[in-house]
């Protein structure tokens, strides 16, 4: 997918290999590179998957594999929880049945 | 060419640190394990009325003290006779960027500019970032935001998430990361290219602004009741919101009101695992935190973190997320209040422990956190079932972190659980022991055992039999 020049625009970048990761990291989080996403304008025209050059929000110049054009914002508030939709009424019932306030 | 390899970034910490920072830790150390605490906060730090100016100047801070009767009713219901203290707590949401950590941000924010840096960068994936990029803006600063975010599959957890978009809201850069410690290695490299200040949430200016937060707890309770407070409960997880707090409520003449911290118990969950992190709903005010910064606070991003809490540590409780989520939904159907979660862990150990207190004592939930999408108890548990985590009622007792997370079946369920002052002393001994510079003597100097004492608020005895839990004797 093309991408024009000026677009807000998402990179990737490998920060370090799994060979380069901290002594200190367990195995699981050691089999897998630290990954680092940072969104900018583009500079150039460019393709999904290219490496490209971005300026971020205060100016700085970074460059990364373009991973995504304008991403959304995906995070919501989820589904009400059934478990949850009594405690109110629970707390309410447990003040009335004391009479103490 | 620079080399840029891990370990060369980190060998290059402290001079990356001291630039950063504008600060020389070298003059407060003593020998050995000892350094001047005080003399760091009172010379690095501004004192109590510079910081209520700085933070009058960007809006912070003056935030209402609200009692929750409904919440003291139901405590009172649940027990004895003549017991259930009134709870109040401070609407800390209320700050510019939505909580009490605009509190640090202003001050760090403030020592920035007045010493000529053209942006600051903070390491974190809470609250903090948002209250850094806010406050920059208001002084004109750039912020750099560097944030732990996804695990590996790329899937982030939804309370940062909403705390990333926050930040670009306001405009800052945001580094978003998987998981590991090395995120401190692309803070230091992103402080080595940019020569931003480093908005360390440990320095004596991000204490120093927790302070008027402890002093306005006192002067609101006295102006109502004529008293101090009997109790303050504090999240816990740096240790600088209890710290802070603690200092405050010690400058305002409340030196007897019990300060007690309290965190979600996650234990036996790895805060470094890629498996283990999306399989938590707190990513913040845990005991993953709270427990190894409180017995050993120098692992922060500073040579000497500020942020010291068993100097002030009167007692320290866990409770569970399940019953976290119970009281966070209590506060908006019992109280109006849509507050948290996260910042609901105080409040949650403050309704049980008000049920050992008498009727007429006053408990102080010190902070309240903006809510909004991700940052909610609907996307916390609803992201906790995509993820494998069983939800159901039933007993706290029950709970495993990582595998399920129980919603108390009654209200008395919700119980604080008592962490071992006395153990968390000795380890704190264990860890500074195995710290001493090689070469040090055998025995403590004098200024050793002098700083050890005030570390774990001791006397000389004290230390001394908790220097042979510590050595295993």
């Amino acid at each position: 997918m093309k991408v024009p020049k000026g677009s807000w625009v998402q990179i990737e970048q490998v920060v370090l290999r799994p060979e380069e990761r901290a002594p200190q990291v367990p195995e699981d989080t050691k089999a897998v590179p630290l990954m680092l996403w940072v969104k900018g304008t583009l500079l150039e025209d460019a393709t999904l998957g290219e490496t490209v050059e971005i300026e971020t929000a205060i100016g700085r110049r970074l460059s990364g594999r373009l991973v995504a054009e304008n991403p959304p914002y995906i995070h919501g508030f989820g589904r009400p929880i059934p478990e949850l939709l009594a405690v109110g009424k629970e707390f309410r019932a447990l003040i009335e049945r004391s009479g103490r306030r | 060419m620079k080399d840029n390899s891990y370990a060369a970034v980190m060998a290059r910490r402290n001079e990356i640190m001291k630039r950063a920072l504008g600060l020389d830790y070298g003059e407060f150390e003593l020998g050995g394990l000892a350094f001047d605490y005080e003399r760091m906060m009172e010379k690095a730090g501004y004192s109590l009325e510079e910081v209520r100016a700085i933070q009058k100047e960007t809006s912070v801070g003056d935030t209402p003290l609200i009692e929750l009767k409904n919440l003291t009713a139901a405590a009172r219901a649940l027990s004895e006779p003549g017991r259930g203290a009134r709870i109040f707590i401070k609407d800390e949401a209320a700050n510019p960027s939505g909580s009490f950590k605009d509190r640090r941000a202003a001050v760090s924010c403030y020592f920035a500019q007045h010493h000529g840096y053209k942006g600051v960068v903070a390491a974190t994936s809470g609250n903090y970032g948002a209250a850094v990029a806010s406050q920059a803006n208001m002084r004109n600063l750039k912020s750099i935001i560097v944030q732990e975010l996804f695990d590996s599959r790329g899937i982030g957890q939804p309370e940062i998430l909403e705390k990333g978009r926050k930040c670009e809201a306001y405009g800052a850069e945001v580094l978003q990361l998987t998981v590991g410690p090395e995120l401190f290695y692309t803070f230091l490299r992103v402080l080595e290219d940019t020569g931003f200040f480093n908005a360390s949430l440990y320095t004596p200016f991000g204490i120093a602004g927790i302070e008027t937060l402890g002093a306005e707890i006192v002067s609101q309770v006295q102006a109502r009741f004529g008293r101090n407070p009997d109790a303050v409960v504090i999240t816990n997880a740096g240790g600088g919101n209890l710290t802070g707090t603690a200092r405050g409520l010690i400058k305002a003449g409340a030196a007897e009101t019990k300060v007690i911290g309290a965190s979600v118990d996650l234990s036996g969950l790895h805060m470094a695992s890629d498996r283990d992190f999306n399989r938590k709903s707190f990513t913040t005010g845990h005991t993953g935190f709270g427990v190894p910064f409180t017995t050993w606070p120098d692992r922060a991003d500073v040579p000497r973190n500020a942020a010291r809490p068993l100097r002030y540590m009167d007692r320290y409780v866990t409770i569970t997320q399940g019953e976290v989520f119970a009281i966070t939904e209590a506060l908006a159907a019992l109280e109006g209040l849509e507050r948290g979660p996260a910042g609901n862990t105080s409040l949650t150990a403050a309704f049980a422990i008000a049920r050992e207190m008498p009727e007429d004592a006053i408990i102080v939930v010190q902070e309240t956190e903006y809510t909004g999408a991700g940052k909610h108890v609907t996307a916390q548990l609803t992201f906790a079932r995509e993820n494998g985590i069983e939800v159901r009622r039933g007993d706290p007792a029950d709970q495993v972190p990582g595998k399920n997370i129980i919603i108390p079946r009654d209200p008395s369920m919700i119980r604080p659980r008592d962490l071992s002052m006395k153990d968390l002393k000795a380890s704190y001994l264990r860890n500074a022991l195995k710290n001493r510079p090689a070469g040090s003597p055998e025995a403590l100097t004098e200024a050793e055992a002098a700083f050890l004492a005030a570390e774990i608020k001791e006397t000389p005895q004290g230390l001394a039999a908790l220097l042979a839990q510590a050595r295993g004797c």
